[in-house]
Formats: C-alpha cells, structure tokens, sequence
C-alpha cells in the first residue's frame, strides 16, 4: 500500500513477536484537535445542561473476558435494548480491532462502535510510524486517554481489550478507570456471569472447558439478565491471532436444559 | 450502565393530571412521524416508506415520502424529526459529491453506511433525531441493509423497520422474512414479487394501529437495472 512504503514500512503481523525490534518510541505523535472527523465536534461546554433527548440509547449487555494458559478468551451476549425494546438481537458486541487484539463492548453501542474504530485507526498509524505493533497495554492507555476530554459527559464506554503481547487483559471505562487483570466481566447481566466464572476459572483449563465455562456464564447471565439474552459469541485469543466460534443461538441451550429435567 | 432520561415520550399524549408547575424548555426536536422498511433480496432491495408528515395531533403533508435516492444503487429512508432528515439528506448528497470527485467513483452501499455512521456520531452531543435505513446492492449485487440509531450505531441486517410502527413492524417481519418463532417451517429464499407483497400487507396493518402512520405508500425496489418506485394508497384517517 502506498502509505506502507512511504512509511518504509514492514508488516510485523505475520512475524514471530519476539523478533520485533523496538524503537526508543516518543509518545504518539498528538493526533489532530478533536475537530478532525469523527470525533464529536460539539462539547456541551458552554451550556450547563445537555440537550435533553427524546429518545433512549441502546444499552445492556453481559461481557466477559478471562485469561487461562490456552490464551485469553472473550465472550459476549448479542442483544441490544433501548429502554424496553430490543433494538438488535444480533448486534456484535465483541470487535476485532487488528489481528491480535480484539475488544468486548458495553454501554451505549454507538459509542463503543466509533471509539473502537478510532482506537484501530491510531493503533494502525503508530504501527505505521513506529514499525511496531503497540502493546495491548499501551492501546489500553492510549484508549483510557482519548477518553478522557469527555469525562463528566454522556459518554458511556466500558471495553475489555484483550489482546496478545503474551496474553494480555485490560479493563477500560469512559470514566476513567483502566485496569490489569485475569478476569474481568461487564454490564448488566455481570453479576451473574461474575458467579459462575469465580466457580469455574482456573488457570489450567484446556480450550474446551474455558469455551463451555464462558458460554455458561453468559447463558446464565441472559437467563436472569432482562437486557442481556438471544445468542452467544466467544473468541479465543492466542500467539497466532483471533478466531471466532459459531454465533450459537442460546434458545436451543434452554430447551436442551429443559429436556434433561 | 446509566440511562439517559427522556423527556417524556414524544408526540404522545401528555396525562392531564396536575402534578405542579412544570418548567418548559424550548425543545429544538420535534417528532413528525413516519414509519421506513427496508428489505434485502439475493439481487434486490427494497426501502418503502409511509407519505404522512404529521406533528402532535394535526398532519402538515399527505405527501411527504421519506425515502431518498442517493445513488442508482441505494436509497436511504429516514423517519423522525423532518428538519433533521432534510439537513442530513443534504449533507450526505455534499459528501456523496466531494467522494466521486475526489476518488473518481461512486460510493458503495457499505461505503456510504460507514460515512454516515461517522456523520451522526459527530453530532453525539445534540444528535440528527432520525432512525436512518439504508437499502441498496452491495459490490456484488446482492441487496443490503443498513439500519442505524440516531447516533451512528449500525449494522448490516435482512430487514428492518424503523419509525414510528417500527415496533409493530418489526416481529412480524422477524416471522415472514426471518422464520424465528415458528417451528418446522421450510425457509424458502424471498423472491422479489413476494417481498413487495409483503410489504405492502405489512404497511396496511402498520397504518391500522399506528395514528402516524398511513395516507400512502412508497415502494422504492432496487435491482441492477435501477430503481424503480410504486406508491399505493394507505387509509387516510
């Protein structure tokens, strides 16, 4: 591509991790002023109250994401409500932001959508002027920062990036926490998901038994949840990149469940 | 997950119950009605939408479609506040110009989906109130939909209803199109034919139970030959 050469750029994709070389990076060269599309352009600064809107925004879900030796796993529901109505019941809730780094999204959908687009595009640029990928920690911080002018606004964002420099998960919100760990769960079903990934998760699960824990922990979530529910996605994160496993239609797992009773 | 409050819901009844003095904002939005559809085929695509332009209790125009045509290949249909969708027709045709002189080609349906996600994002803090559809042929000549929220989220669907019936709408074409809710049911491929009929059977019953519904009907069917439009009337009541 032409910005590639242009960049002297090599992808790095396709190589091992460890034979990347690392640059003494200065920090990501200030992207333009806010005003540069798509980027909200109209801070309600100069009115104390925001415009009330007459309709609802799409809201609720259940995500969850853990790491085990196998990789990191995410897993997500696929409804989107809006106060009472279902917007979508086959929304995408967990976007691939490149090869190896994938983010579970929660709150208002359109905004985790275009701040995840927008994470791609700086996480692109600084691969391209800095030739190397930045680490999932860094895209945590670089997210958790581009955040940050809009604290204190009706922005709702809360993502799970987890993503592979050796297997990493961070926890990011809109209102400014950025967090390390093993296992993270968000939105309205989490507590629910949150029970049975305590009971279930340990280190040393093999691929199977982390997919049927967190496919349970989020069937039991929509189960309960009255803004979580229709089908279930989970990826799996490893050296080699993201893949997906079938949209599976969580009607089918009731009625298996009811059967057996 | 906090919720955003609303203001109460628009276009509907107030109670007429006295709770107090209440304080009245000037409200930039207003909601003039309107219900959209878009439908998508193996080769075809089909946007309709209602002709009433209505606000509160009075209707300004019988003949007010909602469906605009932005490229021989897709047409948007847009329901809620008309002030809204005029200024967000005009700047996609603006932005539509500016690409086809700029890179020399027409933008795709997914292309022009993608630019209008960013366009209503940029205005996430005092939103376009309007549900936007997108119906028209992707690369490979198969139909597409786009449906949109009023600030930018979207996505590629079979069908989908928006406006003011849209919740009506919606499960009916959920069992018609998408065969949920039915149990051993062959799911036969929709042939154009069968996807107007449906469409118009599905804006009769919307124009029965929805009061912002209804005066007439347009039907925007879009092949690889071009457009082509039929408007049918709807009750007037």
């Amino acid at each position: 591509m032409a910005l590639e050469d242009l960049c002297h750029f090599r992808d790095i994709f396709q190589e091992d991790i460890t034979t990347e070389r690392f640059s003494i990076a200065s920090a990501i060269s200030s992207q333009e002023s806010p005003s540069a599309f798509p980027l909200p352009t109209n801070l309600p600064f100069t009115s104390s109250q925001t415009v009330p809107l007459p309709f609802p925004m799409a809201h609720g879900t259940t995500t969850l994401a853990f790491m085990f030796q196998g990789g990191v796993l995410a897993a997500a529901d696929t409804r989107s409500s809006c106060s009472g109505l279902v917007a979508c019941p086959a929304s995408q809730k967990i976007l691939p932001i490149h090869s190896h780094l994938v983010g579970t999204t929660s709150g208002t959908s359109a905004d985790c959508m275009l701040w995840k687009r927008i994470l791609a595009r700086e996480l692109r640029l600084y691969q391209l002027r800095h030739s190397r990928r930045l680490s999932t920690r860094g895209a945590a911080k670089l997210l958790s920062h581009m955040l940050h002018p809009f604290k204190g606004t009706e922005l709702c964002v809360a993502a799970t990036l987890c993503g592979w420099d050796g297997g990493e998960l961070f926890y990011v919100c809109s209102d400014g926490t950025r967090l390390e760990g093993m296992l993270f769960s968000v939105g309205s079903g989490s507590p629910y998901a949150y029970s049975i990934l305590d009971q279930g998760v340990r280190w040393g699960l093999t691929v199977e038994e982390a997919t049927s824990v967190a496919r349970e922990a989020v069937y039991r979530a929509t189960h309960r949840d009255a803004y979580s529910g229709n089908f279930v996605d989970v990826f799996h994160i490893t050296s080699k990149g993201w893949t997906r496993r079938k949209r599976e239609d969580l009607k089918e797992e009731y009625y298996r469940e009811k059967e057996s009773d | 997950i906090f919720t955003l409050q609303t203001f109460g819901d628009p276009g509907k009844m107030k109670d007429y119950h006295y709770t107090g003095p209440v304080e009245h904002r000037f409200s930039p939005y207003a909601f003039n009605g309107g219900t959209v559809l878009a439908v998508a085929g193996d080769d075809f695509a089909i946007v309709a939408s209602d002709t009433r332009l209505s606000e509160g209790y009075s209707i300004h125009s019988r003949d007010s479609p909602k469906c605009y045509k932005l490229t021989d290949t897709t047409v948007i249909g847009c329901s809620g506040f008309h002030g809204d969708c005029l200024t967000l027709t005009k700047i996609i045709d603006a932005r539509l110009k500016m690409y086809k002189h700029s890179n020399n080609k027409t933008m795709t349906s997914g292309a022009i989906a993608a630019m209008l996600s960013t366009i209503l994002y940029g205005r996430r803090f005092f939103p376009y109130y309007v549900y936007n559809i997108i119906g028209g042929l992707d690369e490979e000549g198969k139909g597409a939909v786009y449906s949109f929220d009023p600030v930018g989220s979207y996505q590629r669907d079979t069908y989908k209803a928006g406006g003011s019936a849209s919740a009506m709408l919606q499960p009916l074409l959920d069992n018609q199109i998408g065969f949920k809710n039915m149990e051993g049911v062959q799911h036969v491929p929709l042939t154009k034919e069968k996807a107007v009929q449906l469409v118009k059977d599905v804006f009769i019953s919307a124009a029965e139970r929805d009061v912002y519904t209804g005066d007439a009907l347009r039907i925007c069917v879009i092949t690889k030959k071009g457009i082509d439009e039929q408007t049918l009337p709807l009750r007037k009541d």
